[in-house]
């Protein structure tokens, strides 16, 4: 009986830190995935049922638009900047630099970045001052920096480093002699990107876009910082539901909104992981 | 032809940097130009803003608040992970992966879904416990794990782990003395890199002290915001030099592994 005694002993070195993350972690996830089918009367579907409720479409309706628009600019542009990146000297000063700045940029979103924006192109920024005594009033139609289309630019200043550091890995996969191979085979570079570096690279790029979506879409404190009034967007709704800030406090319906949430990342996250598999066949 | 592609290339590569190097400076040095600005259309640049920083008690709580959290959530979660840590990986190997799943596991949970689970329990800890904001260290503690978890697990990964501790212990060290006295000191870089990425992401955290109505550093920073746009952005700036600061602090704890790894 010495091995039983041992294994429960052993055991309970474990135990602090899984009653800390069982409390902390599963308990608030547990509360959401439950508490989404209970009412002030017990079992009901009613917070799911609320979800049809206009402006809850509206902006789960923007939130998805709002995220594939970032990730897929992002994932581009993201994309220009890694092969800039990947085709200069390896161990060079600005490689060292990009990297490490995208590994900062990347985790910069938040109240500051809205700020920082507001002091760039808001209405008294000093981009917006210079381009409007240049006659370039770009705020003729409105000011969108506090809308849908400013939530746009700002999230590309953190969805754009992390498409970096994502796809790096990829393309620094790429060896040199495939495109040697190719042009002995009488390729161009027109062929080499058709048929070798792009079929290779699209995985890693569609599952980099995935991320980037999942990214945008998680995002609250940009989006909160920036625009005052309202919710266009769901976390901005959940936040309603849940401070009551405006309108009602529903506990529950906020439940079933950070579950619709919750269930679009975990999709996307999942296809991310498919993803990441296919790609590292070729390119580690 | 090899040649003109080659140019080709480095024309590219320039004009990518300067536009997106443009890019990402330009919101910075923009909250900079903000915050020395002076009064009127014409005035010189004066740190007013930042002198009148102190002036705002609210800001000031809210700043002292958040170091407060920093400090307590990256000793705390240190203190939960490090032994925890060691354990798994001498005695609970089956568990190992576990620990990592669990540990990553934030990483794909939003925050702004986290809270809404957090919000009953911080209702029940204001009314039973304690309403300090203070507890919000708690909360604070899982979203830095995935963070400290990779610190730790590279340091870890770096000594050997099982012949230190055999070592220790056949010369009569109890399980305390080999985490503090073995393990510890061989793993520091690694415990300074996760204290400080706890700190800069706690100095950083808005979500979950907004939605739980506790002011903390980035609550009182919006309030601010409507205001007095200039004094705001000027602790905006404040806060972002010091995470940078915190972040070339990682570089350089960073740095000596790295070369003895190359050398090895």
């Amino acid at each position: 009986m010495v091995g039983g005694r041992r294994l429960s002993l052993d055991w309970i070195g474990a135990v602090p830190f899984l009653a800390y993350v069982g409390v902390f972690l599963f308990l608030p996830t547990l509360i959401i995935a439950v508490g989404a089918f209970f009412g002030e009367s017990g079992f009901t579907l009613s917070n799911f049922a609320n979800l049809s409720r206009s402006y809850i479409v509206t902006a789960t309706v923007n939130s998805i638009i709002l995220s594939a628009v970032t990730a897929v600019a992002g994932a581009v542009l993201g994309a220009l900047l890694t092969y800039a990146i990947a085709t200069g000297n390896p161990k060079g000063v600005v490689r060292r630099i990009a990297v490490s700045a995208s590994g900062v940029l990347a985790q910069f979103g938040g109240v500051t970045l809205a700020f920082a924006f507001i002091a760039t192109i808001g209405p008294a920024g000093f981009v917006y001052l210079w381009a409007s005594q240049h006659h370039l009033d770009f705020y003729s139609g409105g000011i969108w920096l506090y809308d849908l289309r400013g939530l746009e630019l700002v999230y590309l200043y953190f969805q754009i480093p992390l498409m970096v550091l994502v796809f790096l890995p990829a393309v620094d996969g790429i060896r040199p002699q495939w495109r040697e191979a190719t042009e002995s085979l009488g390729g161009g570079t027109w062929h080499y990107w058709r048929y070798v570096a792009g079929p290779l690279l699209a995985p890693a790029f569609l599952g980099a876009t995935l991320l980037l979506f999942a990214n945008a879409l998680s995002a609250y404190a940009t989006a909160a910082a920036l625009i005052n009034q309202g919710g266009p967007i769901l976390p901005l709704q959940i936040s309603n539901a849940i401070t009551s800030e405006v309108g009602l406090h529903e506990p529950g319906f906020a439940k079933a909104q950070a579950v619709v949430l919750i269930a679009i990342v975990a999709i996307v996250t999942a296809l991310y992981g498919l993803l990441q598999r296919r790609t590292a066949r070729w390119l580690q | 032809m090899i040649r003109g592609r080659k140019a080709k290339l480095q024309v590219f590569r320039i004009v990518a940097f300067v536009l997106f190097g443009g890019f990402f400076v330009m919101p910075i040095y923009a909250m900079f130009e903000f915050s020395t600005r002076g009064n009127g259309a014409d005035a010189p640049r004066t740190l007013a803003n930042w002198q009148a920083i102190g002036t705002y008690p609210d800001m000031v709580a809210g700043i002292v608040n958040s170091l407060e959290l920093a400090a307590i959530t990256s000793i705390a979660i240190l203190v939960v992970l490090v032994p925890t840590m060691v354990w798994v990986r001498l005695r609970l190997p089956r568990l190992r992966r576990a620990i990592e799943l669990i540990s990553l596991l934030p990483l794909t949970i939003p925050a702004i879904v986290l809270v809404v689970g957090f919000w009953p329990m911080y209702q029940w800890l204001g009314n039973n416990v304690s309403d300090s904001i203070l507890t919000l260290s708690f909360a604070y503690a899982i979203l830095v794990l995935p963070y400290a978890y990779r610190a730790l697990d590279a340091g870890l990964a770096a000594i050997d782990v099982k012949t230190l501790s055999e070592a220790a212990r056949s010369l009569g060290a109890g399980w305390p003395t080999v985490i503090w006295r073995v393990i510890v000191p061989n793993i520091s870089s690694a415990l300074l890199n996760a204290a400080l990425l706890s700190v800069a992401l706690v100095l950083g955290e808005y979500t979950i002290a907004n939605n739980l109505l506790y002011p903390n550093l980035q609550v009182s920073l919006v309030s601010l915001g409507r205001t007095n746009a200039g004094v705001s952005i000027a602790v905006a700036v404040a806060s972002l030099l010091f995470a940078f600061a915190l972040l070339i602090a990682i570089s350089f704890v960073g740095r000596p592994r790295r070369m003895r790894s190359e050398v090895a």
